[in-house]
Parts: structure tokens; sequence; C-alpha cells
């Protein structure tokens, strides 16, 4: 498999809100800090963690919605390789058309005031400026039949948004991210706005649109159970780092990293007979920006020692394809999303 | 229909209109359920399905649009005594010696919850002096120990802190201390950890079991996460569309669902203790209808499998039960008896 | 959506087989401003000033100069249906003006005559003028065909107050417009660049704008009203008032301009559009000048009553505008002395004129504030 996005060292990071008297910020907050990863074409990376970790702004940031401060992110494209990063603003309206996202709240990412075909040819219309010759019919030709893939009928695309739900709602938006035909798309919480008879059928269609238009999936989430049905690698991440990044199996069952494994621990299992014994976490997240010493993870962990506290591990193969930062994590036994739940006799099927 | 045993609550034939101008439109009805004591009942439903209404409405704080058109909530003391929410009406002094004394209340916000120009400890302590017109230092002294029982640590100092200098987790433990300063028999949980981590609300709902058994308080729950109640309750009510389709013990409810919905949306849930056996998640299609444009009969036949036309259609669905396990369809009885 | 909203849409819709899907952000408004009572009365007191600046000359009985002697600080004549001895009179008419000399003050005083009956007629022949300046005719709305009309009475030299009252409103509200329009070229400008801008740019013109504001208004109108020469004829006059005030008045709107943007720009759709490869220009365009346009309608419509009342103001002061331009402010100069208020209280009149206007732009704004974002929760 050919990587198709790889992305090393990118480090974002965001003036504090406190300012001094004149606007200058007093500090920064670093919202990324040194990740390196890639996808490999027709993948689907998942990219968990909890709020403030980073991941909204880690995706955004390899489409660079917001600048990186730092690093690097390329794009393996068949006809040659592409620098993202050092993109000048004409050239990465462009390149658009090779990623796009899918936003968190299909509430707001969709312009109240368009008809649903002016939402969805507006990534068309945007390239045609840029030397790309359309003309209408082969713009409508193109918005019909995404729509159509999406599951929007015809007579629906001169309607406005307010009058869709929410499940309707992302798929306009899908079907807008997906107009330009991308090879990658960031899926920033895709489903987690919607009600969970919804969520199902997105995550369907998501995975549908990836198998026929061969797409490449950066899917961020904090939900884990959802992450296990689309992705094939997961990325764990802690206050702006990768803590943990392997295929979906083995880092659910077989974690390496402790943060992951009280994650997995806390999710709880829709089925009564499963008692969870939850690794509880002591205290909360630490404030982002002033991030402790060492391991960032050390307030928090339960195996931490005094070296955790002083020297920062860094992310290292500990199995096959399975990366992660600790210092321990050859030694440690821990318990994956399977260990944590006791499960008094086999489910009755239904 | 609801068995005199030790009960906290029971809701009976519960509607909620909307009322504008001439017209009423229902948006809850019929609802009947009840609570004992030390039990913890999960309303779970999708959004708009009436549930956060329904748990409003047991303390009267609808807003003025909205009305409670038939019913009772018979709300019971310890001594025996019993009083009908809906008969005290939505303001005066009844219904106030009520909130907050006798039922708490937590909510999904906990960022909004309290005021940002009070400290936590006034706003606790100025529960405790309402109700129990106790003295400020008696307040103040209570409101530390529930803190000190709801995991916040150094307690004392707390009190004089402000909402804002707390995180989401502290501030929704300090909204669970306040609901439970004078020792309410009954607590209802409006999703309240939705808005919370992970790794946060395994905290929250260890701390609600915790405190349920130690207090013995009656605790209804509303969610829309199957796994929270799986893991939290002991009953389950489903509602979709305003009406309660199924309710029962959750295990039968998980174990054995009858109704078509409660099926799809136990199908449509990924679990990730799951995830080896490659089960494939089955979407409901369709989606959620408009409260104000549902359909006839059955509300959840236009997307239900086993809907059979017209007879779903034509008239609301027949209640069936089984011991504890009521369910409101067609197939119920067959399903039941089974 | 609430659940008022949508209950709100699902009543609205069997009416006129509503399609709420298919409505654009205009639409959606209309329907809601609809709904508010109180601003489709402003709009149509609106619409009746409107009709007044177009067309004053057919709808006044007289040209604005045109003296009557026989009927100097006359009072208001109302018109009646029936007779004293109370019979119907299916035209309505005015009591005749029988004029004598009080023998003590030697002053001429007007009496209603009740033996004569001057008919109001429709459509009749008048003063001449030239409609719009180009159509020369001469009907009006309604008078006399025998006698006189003045509704609201007439002044101290015998000029219809009706007439100039209905002639003043091209200029009172049209300096108001003008102000308007230029104060929101200014405002959008300014506001819209230190918004897209920002940084120290923007900081620089919040400054200027907080320095502005903190004028006390009146004295600044004073001291620029006075700096005009006094044998400026009345255009140009007329002109620098209308500057004045729309200089003053552009930082209301700069800063409401500057907030939306600012606030709009963070949009998700705007985000969207950005990654989507739209050009700055075209999300200037598509996305955020049409999700605070509504915005700037409402803030226009309220900054409206503030001009006007700022003309007013300076023409009673008699600052602003003078003889013999007419507006509200001027015919109330007119009415500043004791011995108006005592002999002629009717010259007051016009100031009835203003307080309607600025209340009906205050309820449009008001309409206009709820139905401009027909989106909101």
């Amino acid at each position: 498999m050919s990587d198709l996005l790889t992305v090393s060292n990118l480090s974002v990071r965001y003036p504090s809100r406190e300012k001094t008297g004149w606007g200058k910020p007093k500090s920064y907050v670093s919202a990324v800090d040194d990740v390196s990863f890639s996808i490999a074409r027709g993948e689907t990376l998942g990219l968990v963690g909890e709020s403030g970790s980073g991941k909204t702004t880690l995706g955004l940031s390899v489409l660079r919605g917001v600048e990186p401060s730092a690093g690097r992110i390329q794009l393996t494209l068949p006809r040659g390789t592409l620098d993202v990063t050092a993109l000048s603003s004409k050239e990465l309206r462009r390149a658009r058309r090779h990623f796009q996202m899918i936003f968190q709240d299909p509430y707001a990412s969709l312009n109240p005031r368009m008809t649903v075909r002016d939402i969805i040819s507006e990534p068309l219309i945007a390239q045609r400026g840029l030397g790309e010759s359309l003309d209408r019919a082969m713009i409508n030709a193109r918005v019909v039949d995404i729509a159509q893939r999406c599951g929007l009928s015809r007579d629906q695309l001169r309607r406005f948004p307010h009058a869709f739900s929410g499940g309707q709602r992302q798929r306009i938006a899908i079907a807008r991210a997906l107009v330009l035909n991308p090879d990658l798309v960031v899926c920033d919480e895709p489903i987690s706005a919607l009600d969970v008879s919804i969520q199902a059928q997105i995550l369907n269609l998501l995975a549908e649109l990836q198998e026929s238009l061969g797409l490449t999936y950066l899917f961020i989430a904090h939900d884990l159970a959802a992450v296990a049905y689309v992705c094939d690698r997961v990325a764990v991440m802690y206050l702006g780092q990768i803590v943990e990044l392997g295929p979906t199996r083995s880092v659910y069952f077989t974690p390496k990293h402790p943060y992951t494994e009280a994650l997995m621990s806390a999710v709880p299992e829709p089925d009564p007979d499963a008692t969870l014994r939850p690794i509880l976490l002591q205290g909360e997240r630490p404030d982002p920006s002033n991030p402790p010493s060492g391991c960032r993870f050390h307030t928090r962990c339960r195996y931490a020692t005094e070296l955790c506290a002083t020297a920062a591990p860094t992310l290292r193969e500990v199995a096959n394809g399975q990366f992660a930062a600790c210092h321990y994590a050859t030694e440690l036994t821990l318990q994956g999303a399977q260990d944590l739940r006791e499960r008094k006799d086999e489910r009755v099927a239904v | 229909m609801a068995e005199a045993r030790d009960n906290v609550l029971d809701v009976e034939t519960l509607s909620i209109a909307l009322r504008q101008d001439d017209a009423t439109v229902p948006i809850v009805e019929d609802i009947s359920f009840s609570l004992a004591r030390g039990e913890v009942l999960a309303l779970v439903g999708e959004s708009g399905s009436g549930k956060s209404l329904t748990a409003l409405s047991l303390m009267q704080l609808l807003s003025k649009e909205l009305a409670i058109t038939k019913g009772r909530i018979l709300l019971h003391a310890a001594d025996g005594g019993v009083t009908d929410i809906v008969g005290l009406g939505a303001n005066g002094r009844a219904i106030e010696a009520i909130r907050g004394r006798r039922m708490g209340m937590i909510f999904q916000e906990p960022m909004s919850s309290f005021s940002p120009i009070h400290t936590i400890g006034a706003q606790i302590a100025e529960v405790a002096m309402i109700h129990e017109k106790v003295t400020r230092e008696e307040a103040r002294r209570r409101a530390a120990e529930l803190l000190a029982k709801v995991g916040i640590p150094d307690p004392v100092r707390a009190l004089d802190r402000y909402p804002q200098e707390f995180s989401g987790g502290m501030r929704q433990r300090a909204m669970i201390a306040r609901a439970l300063i004078c020792g309410p028999g009954l607590l209802i949980a409006d999703e309240p950890t939705t808005a919370l981590d992970v790794t946060i609300q395994s905290q929250i709902l260890d701390l609600m079991r915790k405190l349920k058994n130690e207090l013995g308080m009656a605790i209804l729950f509303i969610t829309h996460d199957l796994g929270i109640v799986a893991q939290m309750a002991d009953r389950v009510a489903i509602m979709y569309s305003g009406r309660i389709v199924e309710s029962g013990p959750v295990r039968d409810i998980f174990r054995r669902p009858v109704h078509p919905y409660t099926r799809a949306l136990l199908e449509a849930v990924p679990r990730l203790g799951d995830i080896d056996r490659h089960r494939k998640i089955r979407p409901i299609a369709g989606s959620i209808p408009n409260i104000f444009d549902v359909p006839q009969g059955c509300r959840f036949h236009p997307r239900c499998p086993a809907a059979q036309l017209p007879r779903c259609a034509e008239a609301p669905p027949p209640r069936y039960d089984a011991g504890r396990h009521h369910v409101s369809c067609i197939h119920g009885a067959e399903e039941l008896g089974r | 959506m609430s659940l008022i909203d949508t209950y709100r849409a699902y009543r609205a819709r069997p009416k006129a087989i509503r399609r709420t899907d298919l409505a654009s952000q205009w639409q959606l408004m209309w329907w809601r401003f609809r709904k508010h009572r109180m601003a489709m009365l402003g709009m149509i007191l609106l619409g009746l000033f409107g009709v007044c600046v177009l067309f004053p000359e057919p709808i006044s009985p007289y040209a604005p100069f045109e003296r009557n002697s026989k009927y100097v600080a006359g009072a208001p004549m109302m018109p009646h249906f029936f007779e004293a001895d109370g019979t119907f009179h299916p035209r309505p008419f005015v009591y005749g003006v029988k004029s004598e000399r009080d023998p003590v003050t030697l002053k001429l005083r007007h009496t209603r005559d009740e033996t004569k009956i001057w008919e109001i007629a429709f459509f009749v022949k008048g003063d001449p003028y030239h409609l719009f300046g180009l159509i020369p005719l001469d009907i009006h709305l309604f008078g006399t065909r025998e006698g006189f009309i003045h509704l609201f009475g007439t002044d101290f030299t015998g000029l219809d107050i009706f007439s100039r009252t209905i002639h003043a409103c091209r200029v009172s509200l049209s300096v108001g417009l003008v102000g308007v329009l230029v104060s929101f070229v200014l405002g959008a400008a300014i506001g819209g660049a230190a918004g897209y801008f920002g940084g120290q740019f923007d900081n620089i013109v919040m400054r200027i704008i907080e320095f502005i504001r903190s004028i006390p208004t009146l004295p600044l109108w004073l001291a620029l009203a006075a700096a005009l020469p006094r044998d400026w004829g009345p255009l140009p006059t007329y002109l620098a008032v209308t500057a004045i005030l729309a200089l003053l008045g552009w930082t209301w709107l700069a800063r409401t301009v500057r907030s939306k943007l600012l606030a709009t720009r963070h949009e998700d759709f705007v985000l969207a559009a950005k990654l989507s490869g739209c050009s700055d220009s075209r999300i200037i365009r598509r996305h955020l000048l049409p999700s605070f346009m509504s915005y700037l309608i409402v803030d226009t419509s309220i900054a409206f009553p503030e001009i006007l009342l700022a003309e007013t103001s300076l023409s009673f002061l008699g600052l602003g505008l003078r003889e013999p331009v007419e507006s509200w402010g001027v015919l109330l100069y007119a009415a500043q002395s004791i011995r108006s208020v005592d002999q002629a209280p009717w010259l007051m009149i016009p100031g009835l004129f203003v307080i309607v206007a600025v209340l009906a732009f205050n309820f449009l704004g008001d309409g206009l504030r709820d139905a401009a974002d027909p989106y909101s929760k």
C-alpha cells in the first residue's frame, strides 16, 4: 500500500486568549505538538481523543484550514508529490480538489441562505475560476450524480437546508465534500451531532462511498465504538500528541499505552450483562497551555514512575505496526476492550 | 396499574401539549411510568421524543407555551403522603416547596447551570437555606460535607470558588451536590454526562451509582446513550415521538426487545465489545418524525420493517403487558407470550 | 429549530400552501415580519409618508407659498358630514368663515359661520405646479370650489400649514434617507475593512470611533452647523446639513458591521467555503454579505429616526435648514414663540408628524429585528 498522506513533525500553536494591552498574546498554546503519521490510499485512519486533545485542530491543519506552525504535510498523487505546507494561497485553492472536509455540525456548516444545489456546486464553481473548464451542464450533471450517491433526490436540490433534518443535512455536507472527487476526506466528528438511529445511516453511507469512490478518510471522533466500525487504524491523542497508533484491533484489544486502556474501559457497553470495570482516571485533563513535564499523561497515570515526570517518551514501534509513546509500553500488561467487559453469558441472538 | 410498591413517583397518562392561539399540538401523549425507592429508571429517546419535556414537567418547569393537558404526577412522601404535582400548578409556594427539596434535578450543561457571579458554596447553601430555614453557617457546613461526598478535593476552600474556576466534570459534581443537599427522594438527571468526555463520564456515573446506594434515592435518568442505560438503569422506558413504546426491566429490554423500534435501535448502536465479530450495524431507515407532523396510528410505522398496513397506520397500537414488561405494538401479544 | 418556530412554520403552511423548504431568506423574513402587527402598521405609515414625499403637490390643496389673506393665523377647519341641524350631507364640507375685528384689540378674528357650507371636492383644479419638476399639472387631491380649506389652519402670514407639512415630508425624510445612505456606505466600508483586515488597522479605527462617539452630539452639531455660512442658498445648506449628520452617524453602523463580520467569519459554513477553494471575494460576496445584510437593514431603520430627529432639532434651533426650504424642523421653528403657542397652537402640528414618523421607523425596526434572522433558534 502506498501512502497518500504523510504528516511529519506537525505542530500548531495558538496565541492564548489572555492578551497584553496592545493585542499581543502573552503566550502560546500548543494544540498539536510534533505529530507524525501517514495514511495509505483507500485506508481510514481514526483519530480519537477527548476534548482539548487537539484532534480537530490536527484535522484542520492537514487541510491548512489552520496554518501549521511547523512540520510538513505531503500528498502523494499519481502525478507526483504535493507539498501542502509549501503551497502559495493560489496553489492551495487549486489543490483543494484533492482534500476536503466534512464538519461535525450540519446545522452550522451549511449556509442557510443557499439552496442545496448551490451548496453542493460551490466547490466546482470555485475550481472553475482556477483553470478548470466546466460548463453549466457538466456542473449540473456532477451535482446530481453525487447527490444521488449520497441519498438525496433531484427534487431536493432546489430546497434550502432548513427544510432538512440533521441526517439529511449531513448527507448534503458529504455531497459537497465529494463533488470534486477528492483523494482525502477529513471527517471531523461527522456523526456526533446526530441521533443514534441516524448515526448508523451516515456511517454506512461513508463506508459505501469509500468503496465506490476509492476515498481515503481521516476520521476524527470521540465515539470509540463508531471508530472501531469504520477505521483500519487508529491514532489516540492526548494533549496535542499522539500517544498510540496502530491497527484498530491491536489498539483496542492489546493497548500499549495506559491512556488508551483507560479510554477503552470508560466506554459504557450497551449490554446490561457486560459488567464494566472502568479504570477511573484521577483528576482531569491538565491545562493545554501549561502541559505537565515529561510524559503529559503522568499526572493521571496509575503506572507512572519518577522517570515519567522528567523524560518525555517518544512514539516508538512496540508491536507489529503498533506504536506507543510510553516508557513502559513493552513491560506493562494492559487490558483491552474485551478484557474490560466481563460477560456473564453469551448474548442470545436476536 | 402501578402496584403500590414502595413507590416514590407514579406518572399516570401524562400528556403535554403546545398551546398556541386556538390550537393545541400534543407533544407527549399518555405516558405512564413509576419509580420505586432506590431504583434507576432510564428514559431513553432520540431528539424530539419528548423525554426532556417529560422531565421538566415533573417539576412544573415547562415553558409558557407548553402545558400538561392530562394525567397525574404523584409524588409519594416517606410518611405515606401523596402529592399530585399536576394539581399544584406551575407557580406558588406549594410547587416551590417541592422543587429542590423533594426532587433534585441535574442538567446536561454544567456550564450554564450555575450563576457565574456567585460562589459555588453560596449557590449550594442557598438551596438548604430556602427550604430548611437553616442558618448560613449550618448551610455552608452541609454544602462542604456534600462537596466532599461528591469527590471535590478540599471542599471547604471550594465553597468560596466561582463556577468558572471549575472544570466541566467538577462543575457537574457540584451540581449533583446542589441537587442533593436537601436529601430529595428523587433525582432527575437530564443527560448529565452528554457534554463530558468519556473518562470524566465514567467518573460521574460511578459517583451517581455510589450516591444512590448510600442515600437510597430514586433516579430518573434521561439519556440517548444505550451504553449508559445498560450500565446504570434497573428499568428502561423507550420513548419515540412523544410516546413510550416499550418499558421494562433493563435485562428484558436488552435481551428480549419486542418493539421493532427498540430492536432496531439496539441493532444500530456500535459496540466496542463486539468489533471482533464484524457485526454490521444496521441503520434505521428514514428520519425521526417532526413533532408537528407525526404519522397517524403507530408513529414508528413508516420506518418499521414489521409494519402491517393499513392496521398500523390507522390507530395507535394496543398495549400489551407481561409482568413488568410493557410494549405498545400490534406484535406485542405473540412476542411477549413467546 | 425551537419547538415554537417549527410549530409556527407548520401552522403557517396550510394557508397558502407555503413551501417553507423552498423559501429563501427574504421570503422567510417577510413571513415572519408579517406576523408583527406594529411593524406592519409602521410600514403602512411609512408608505403613506413615501407617497407624500413623491407627490406633495397634488396631495396638498395649496402651493406652500400661497397666502390666504382672508384667513391669517386661522384655526384648523374640521370636515363635517352633518349640518348644524343634524341633516346628513353626503359630501364632506367645512363651514364658512366670518372675519371681524376685535373692537378692543383691533385684531382680526375668525369665527365659524354655520350658515355657509363649503363642500369639499376631490380632484379639483387649483394652483398650478410641475409634478417632479417636469409635468405641468393643476389637479389637487381635494379642495373647495368656493371658499377655502385649511385642515391644519394657517400661520401668521396666511400660509396653509397642511400643505406646508406635506411638502416638508420631502425634505425631512430625504435628509434622513440621504444621511442614512451615506452613513450606510461609510459604516459598511470602514467597519467592513476593520473587521476584515483586523489587527492594528481595526484597533485604530475602533479608537477613532470611540473618540467620535464620546463627543457630546448636540454641541458638535451646533458647532458644525454654525460654521455653515449664513449666505449659502437653501440647496447647499440642505446638502451640508445632510453631510454633517451622515459624517457623525456612520460610527454606529461601522461597529455593527465589524462585529457581525467577525462573528460570521468564524461560522463553519464560511470555513467550509474556504476549504472548498473559494476566493476571498467570493466568500465575502456569497457568504458574508448576505449573512449580515439583514442586520444592516435593521440598523439602518433604527438609525433613520436619529437623523430625522437631528435635522428637526437643528432646524428648530435655527441652525439647520431655513426658510424658504420647508422641513418639519423649519415649520416648528416658527412655532417656538410664546405668541404662537398662545394664539396659534396649531403651528405645532408638524411636530406630530415627526413623532409619528419616528415611531413608525421604530416599529418597523422592531419587526425587522425579529425577522432579521429567520434561522434563529
